[in-house]
């Protein structure tokens, strides 16, 4: 285990440039790594190696989970806890429910969506390793940086330094734990 | 105002054929943009701006202070006008609160990529618009202190809200669509409070955007799913900016008010809260883009579209004002015939004329180029739409309920000063939620500007 050492970083100009060097990183075999980008790159998650999201799955989950919850309350609500006679209206009345579980799948379907594309994402976190890098800041406005970690079974020091060499970045760092 | 330098640049429909110059860099499109925030000192407009809006907002303390001391009595409210000021004013901001997500959700689906340079903005609006909007229901509720009864909990008192009511659906629309806008608007702004973060000039500036930024990194795989995320919320915000003026318009449609028990309101409703929506956005963006010299984001093109959206919004409006007439005739029924014509020559009848002119007449100037391609033009029309639409709440609200059924219950509606006040304090309210937000906040999404700048075939707009 190296100790110190969270990965080794490679800095582009272009997006082009960052989306090259992660397919050949992807083709010499690296796993354990992540590109990182002022906006999203076509591309660039599949270059990497990633598979497609889960979130439109999580999105339905929530969805189904706010719709059925709605309804079931409202049956509940005014079928079976507390009758009230509206009109003569049947105490079951669903087009008129039918509004609110609307709402209410597509409220539960946003919350579900938005907390566990922050959970998934790992946020909200106080620190990471890849801010230490010198010059990152500019991965939010102009730059794009490739790291490879150590934590993958392909890691080398001088290796992969060797590997990051040659797909000509404008700098090469490291990143401390 | 500047004319559009080369009106050959667009497509044989219209749109434009590239949407940023091409001298944009991604460090001067984020110079541009966070630098009104981080370094550049604010205008003195905007101190004199902020201390009109907030000393609007004190009215608007006073007046709803004076209202928890005393109730709804202090207002022009009474039987048979039940429904005074305060469900105009949530109609007209609630519609207003339409465009941002409208924008948003509706014109990121249709690949409009234009729209990148009013989407937060309009968002922000929409989210102060509701704001205004949710609190006038619950003032109006007398006693605003338990507006809770009207969720659905288990309580002591074995009670559960009635569910076949309309009001409340309207408790579930807009807080769903509260809370479904703020999460959508966060989620955009994500990425552009970590540029603000690393940007960041001073330690105040590094916590507050640093703390917000949630860590944010720019990661590819947090991108996918942020990217993911965002357009399966736009793609549920689409609906939801449909359905809820559609129930808004319930609470009236559902009644059997003459005037109010009509199928085209929801429809009618929704395509007038665009029509506000589009309008409030105009009047907004166009004074902060002469401020803060932000032509080279946001051209004049764009606000060429709104009006565009204005225009057409406006005829289906004008379109449902006839609808409402003709089939107010065409029932046969008395009631509603009475209501008709009550509504245009009755004691209210002036309103009624201001309408027309502000909603049907006068926006029948877009047509022209001229007009649409002048900002000060625009933002004159813009503001009497808005002015119109307002004037609309008041005569669905006021005219249909001063004279209903029976002639022995009718009675004429006049608001006070503190129906007044309420009003013109919420417009404080509003305009200093917006101005610390133009204070605090990238007012145009950075990264997405990005996404333009880097790739160019995204600027061609389909033709």
């Amino acid at each position: 285990m190296r100790t110190g050492l969270y990965g080794l970083v490679a800095e582009f100009e272009r997006h082009e440039d960052l989306l090259k060097a992660a397919r050949e990183a992807c083709r010499a075999g690296y796993r354990r790594m992540d590109a990182f980008a002022p906006f999203p790159v076509q591309g660039l998650p599949e270059a990497l190696g990633r598979k497609r999201s889960r979130m439109p799955a999580l999105f339905l989950a929530g969805g189904i989970l706010g719709g059925t919850g709605a309804y079931f309350m409202e049956w509940y609500a005014n079928v079976v806890s507390y009758p009230l006679n509206i009109g003569g209206r049947p105490f079951h009345s669903w087009p008129s429910f039918i509004p609110i579980t609307f709402e209410l799948t597509v409220l539960g379907a946003a919350l579900a969506g938005f907390f566990s594309c922050l959970a998934l994402n790992g946020l909200p976190r106080l620190h990471h390793p890849i801010f230490g890098v010198p010059g990152f800041e500019r991965a939010s406005v102009d730059r794009f940086f490739l790291c490879i970690e150590t934590a993958d079974p392909k890691f080398h020091p001088v290796g992969t330094r060797r590997f990051l060499e040659t797909l000509h970045p404008f700098r090469i760092a490291e990143a401390q734990a | 105002m500047h004319e559009d330098p080369s009106p050959s640049d667009e497509t044989s429909l219209g749109y434009p054929s590239e949407l940023l110059a091409a001298d944009q860099s991604y460090e001067s499109v984020t110079e541009t943009i966070a630098s009104v925030v981080l370094t550049k000192p604010q205008p003195r407009v905007w101190f004199f701006g902020f201390a009109i809006a907030f000393s609007l907002l004190m009215v608007f303390l006073f007046a709803v202070s004076y209202l928890l001391l005393r109730g709804v009595g202090i207002w022009g409210i009474n039987i048979p006008v039940a429904w005074g000021f305060a469900i105009v004013n949530f109609v007209w901001w609630i519609g207003i609160g339409h465009a941002g997500t409208f924008i948003s959700a509706i014109l990121l689906l249709l690949f409009q990529q234009w729209r990148t340079a009013i989407n937060r903005f309009s968002e922000a609006m929409t989210l102060f618009a509701v704001a205004c909007a949710g609190t006038f229901p619950l003032l109006h509720l007398g006693r605003p202190w338990v507006f809770f009864w009207i969720l659905p909990y288990p309580d002591t008192m074995g009670v559960w809200p009635q569910f076949r009511s309309p009001l409340v659906w309207d408790v579930f629309a807009v807080s769903t669509y509260f809370t479904v806008s703020l999460l959508f608007w966060f989620l955009g702004l994500l990425p552009d409070l970590a540029t603000m973060r690393d940007r960041a000039v001073n330690r105040p500036q590094r916590l507050f955007y640093g703390i917000l930024a949630l860590g944010w990194r720019g990661s590819a795989v947090h991108w996918q799913r942020h990217q993911s995320a965002y357009l399966l919320l736009a793609g549920l915000a689409a609906p939801l900016v449909l359905s809820v003026h559609s129930v808004v318009s319930f609470d009236f449609a559902v009644a059997i008010v003459p005037g109010w028990h009509s199928t085209i309101f929801p429809p009618y409703f929704v395509a007038g809260a665009i029509y506000s929506g589009f309008a409030m956005v105009l009047n907004i963006v166009i004074p902060v883009r002469k401020i803060y010299k932000l032509e080279s984001v946001l051209p004049m093109r764009y606000l060429n579209n709104m009006a565009n959206v204005m225009l057409a919004t406006g005829i289906m409006v004008a379109y449902g004002y006839f609808i409402e007439a003709f089939m107010a005739w065409y029932s046969g029924d008395i009631y509603d015939r009475f209501m008709m014509f009550n509504r245009a020559f009755g004691p209210y009848g002036w309103v009624f004329g201001l309408l027309m002119l502000c909603n049907v007449i006068v926006p029948q100037a877009l047509w022209s180029k001229r007009v649409r391609r002048n900002t000060a033009s625009l933002f004159i029309v813009a503001l009497f739409i808005n002015v119109g639409m307002w004037l609309e709440r008041f005569v669905i609200v006021i005219t249909s309920l001063h004279r209903d059924f029976s002639p022995s219950a009718w009675s004429m509606y006049y608001p006070t000063i503190w129906d007044w006040a309420t009003l013109m304090g919420s417009i404080g309210l509003f305009l200093s939620l917006l101005f610390l937000f133009i204070r605090l906040m990238p007012m145009i999404s950075i990264s997405e500007v990005r996404e333009l700048v880097a790739e160019p075939w995204k600027r061609k707009a389909r033709a």
